[in-house]
């Protein structure tokens, strides 16, 4: 606590003496770590030594070309379906607030087609197309034919997953932007109505802007959810991630070693995407409270410089450099 | 420049406006009292038209609101339409609603560079004079979060004023501040009446206020105009029983 000018009663200058006390002990915690401590090195023994498994695998296949070239197409997948997600997502969302009904029941039959449906089904609904539709062809009524393809060519196996991804995203997008757009306080849409912004603008530099600090947390969420579901292109041959690993421990049985390899990859990929997410939501949290939360380094910093100090006093607000979303 | 003629609106079963009449000359400022719940920010709202009156006319500046008169029968205005009379049209609300992820000078900005279609350079020039006017130029960058309530409604003044509005609604602009931050907020208001001479309409619970800038004073009770007149003669020597008995309460 900053010291101030002395209270009135208090005779000037004079602090009472620092607090003395003995701390309450915790042996529970002490009990606990060790028990934690035991177990996680079993686990690790036995899996460090079982009979069969071979490390030098892992090592060798975790840097292997299949591998490496199967993560650049599970990134691709993720990035490119959550795009789809996020973009139709936003517009489903805002489709399903519009005052116009009919424009409203289109999204809000959307999602509950989209949601309703294993998104496994819809990826092998897309791959499987051609076996009904061999041809899409696009024409006006007077019989002029503008656009004509052979299905097959028009969805490859990795457009078929991330049509079957990206569609299924934006319905769960859509629910998690429209969660945002109503978290916003009506008054908000009030006074920029009042200065003349169309519903659209409203939207676009108002509304949505503030909802994001609402849509971020969860969009993070389903980003990550994204790198895992990935997999299942998986059924439409694309060579991701785990169609690799399949294809690889198919060939030569290091199941497990396969599987561990895998599992580090998307870890190690999951943890970066945590990391991004906090700083997204750290630049949309802009405005929203006085100071912005510390990032993890700042925050070890001022730990690393204020042990044993005194916590550092309220400063003046930091004021940020004008951004335009 | 505002002319009320048996306005009425409900909701659902709830009648909140039951026939207002009255008229604000150019240049004049009026406030409006009454006890809570009488309809005075609903017909705030219906003037530029965030609410729809459902029976009467209320025109602003010769032209109804909302719709357009041909023969003898209305057309409802395209949104767009609604849009630019309300660009033309000032208001400011109890609750300030800045934008709290935009700064001061981006609050004032955004709405001459978005509806006015106004070059990012000139907007900012321009809302830097405003927040000069108001007294804060240096809040330029401050966040709404940042700022005292009084220096919110007064950033949210300029932002109205950014528009130049040809008519300013004040909508109880100094209910939600602290006592010692009223002043500053009605100062503002004054120079508005004075200086710029901006035809005002003023919800507001500031007797002191209305009795010193109102031009004229009515006051609302049940959704009709119960009486109006001369701030000085209203307040000293109301005729009406109802009148008396607010008066009675606030003053
Ligand atoms: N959108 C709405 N839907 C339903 N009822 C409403 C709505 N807006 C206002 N009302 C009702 O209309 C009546 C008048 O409200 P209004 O806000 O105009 O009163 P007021 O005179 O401004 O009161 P105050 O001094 O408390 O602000 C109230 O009974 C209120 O509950
Ligand atoms: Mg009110």
């Amino acid at each position: 606590m900053p010291v101030g000018p002395p209270l009135p009663g208090s005779p000037a200058g004079l602090r009472p003496e620092a607090i003395k006390a003995i701390p309450v002990r915790h042996p529970w915690r002490w009990v606990s770590t060790v028990v934690v401590v035991a177990i996680v090195a079993e686990v690790i023994y036995i899996f460090v030594t079982a009979p069969g498994m071979s490390w030098g695998a892992v090592q060798q296949y975790l840097f292997g070309r299949l591998i490496l070239q199967g993560i650049v197409v599970t990134l691709e997948l993720t990035v490119l379906a959550m795009v789809i997600g996020v973009v139709l997502g936003v517009v489903m969302a805002v489709m399903r607030l519009s005052p116009n009904p009919v424009v409203s029941w289109v999204s809000w039959f959307y999602i509950w087609f989209f949601r309703g449906t294993p998104v496994l089904v819809q990826i092998f609904f897309w791959y499987n197309l051609a076996s009904i539709l061999p041809h899409i062809a696009l024409s006006i009524p007077g019989g002029h034919v503008l656009f004509h393809a052979s299905t097959n060519d028009l969805i490859s196996p990795f457009t078929a997953a991330i049509l079957g991804l990206g569609l299924n995203e934006a319905a769960y997008m859509a629910e998690i932007v429209r969660a945002g757009l109503i978290s916003v306080e009506h008054g908000q849409t009030e006074a920029a109505q009042a200065l003349g912004m169309t519903r659209l603008l409203v939207m676009r530099r108002i509304v949505l802007p503030q909802a994001m600090r609402v849509i971020v947390p969860p969009t993070g969420n389903e980003t990550i959810s994204m790198l895992k579901t990935s997999s299942l292109a998986f059924v439409a041959t694309v060579p991701e991630l785990f169609t690799r690993q399949e294809q690889i421990s198919n060939a030569n049985f290091d199941v497990i070693e396969l599987a561990i390899v895998a599992s580090i990859w998307y870890l190690a990929m999951t943890s970066i995407l945590t990391v991004g997410q906090y700083y997204v939501e750290r630049y949309f949290a802009r405005g929203t409270q006085r100071e912005l939360p510390l990032t993890p380094l700042q925050r070890f910093r001022r730990m690393l410089f204020t042990f044993h100090a005194p916590p550092p006093q309220a400063g003046p607000v930091p004021s940020l450099p004008s951004q335009h979303p | 420049m505002v002319k009320a003629e048996a306005v009425h609106k409900s909701f659902g079963r709830l009648e909140v406006l039951r026939g207002i009449d009255l008229e604000v000359y150019p240049k004049e400022v009026m406030c409006i009292i009454g006890p809570s719940g009488s309809g005075k920010s609903t017909f705030l709202r219906c003037i530029n038209h965030l609410e729809k009156i459902d029976a009467g006319r209320l025109s602003v500046d010769g032209e109804l609101v909302g719709y357009r008169e041909r023969g003898n029968q209305l057309y409802e205005l395209p949104d767009r339409e609604i849009c630019r009379k309300r660009s033309e049209i000032g208001m400011v609300f109890q609750r300030f609603n800045l934008f709290p992820h935009m700064t001061a000078l981006e609050n004032i900005a955004e709405a001459p560079i978005q509806v006015k279609k106004m070059s990012r350079s000139t907007a900012e020039a321009q809302a830097r004079s405003l927040l000069e006017r108001v007294g804060l130029a240096d809040k330029v960058k401050a966040y709404p979060n940042q700022l005292s309530g009084g220096q919110q409604q007064r950033v949210a003044i300029a932002r109205a004023l950014a528009m130049e509005p040809k008519l300013m609604l004040f909508d109880e602009p100094t209910s939600a501040l602290d006592p010692e931050l009223v002043g500053e907020v009605l100062d503002v208001m004054r120079a508005l009446a004075n200086d710029l001479g901006m035809t005002m309409v003023v919800v507001t619970h500031e007797m002191g206020f209305a009795r010193e800038v109102g031009d004229s004073l009515v006051f609302m009770d049940g959704g009709v105009v119960v009486e109006a007149g001369k701030p000085r003669e209203v307040l000293a020597n109301p005729q009406h029983e109802r009148t008396r008995q607010f008066l009675s309460k606030v003053l």
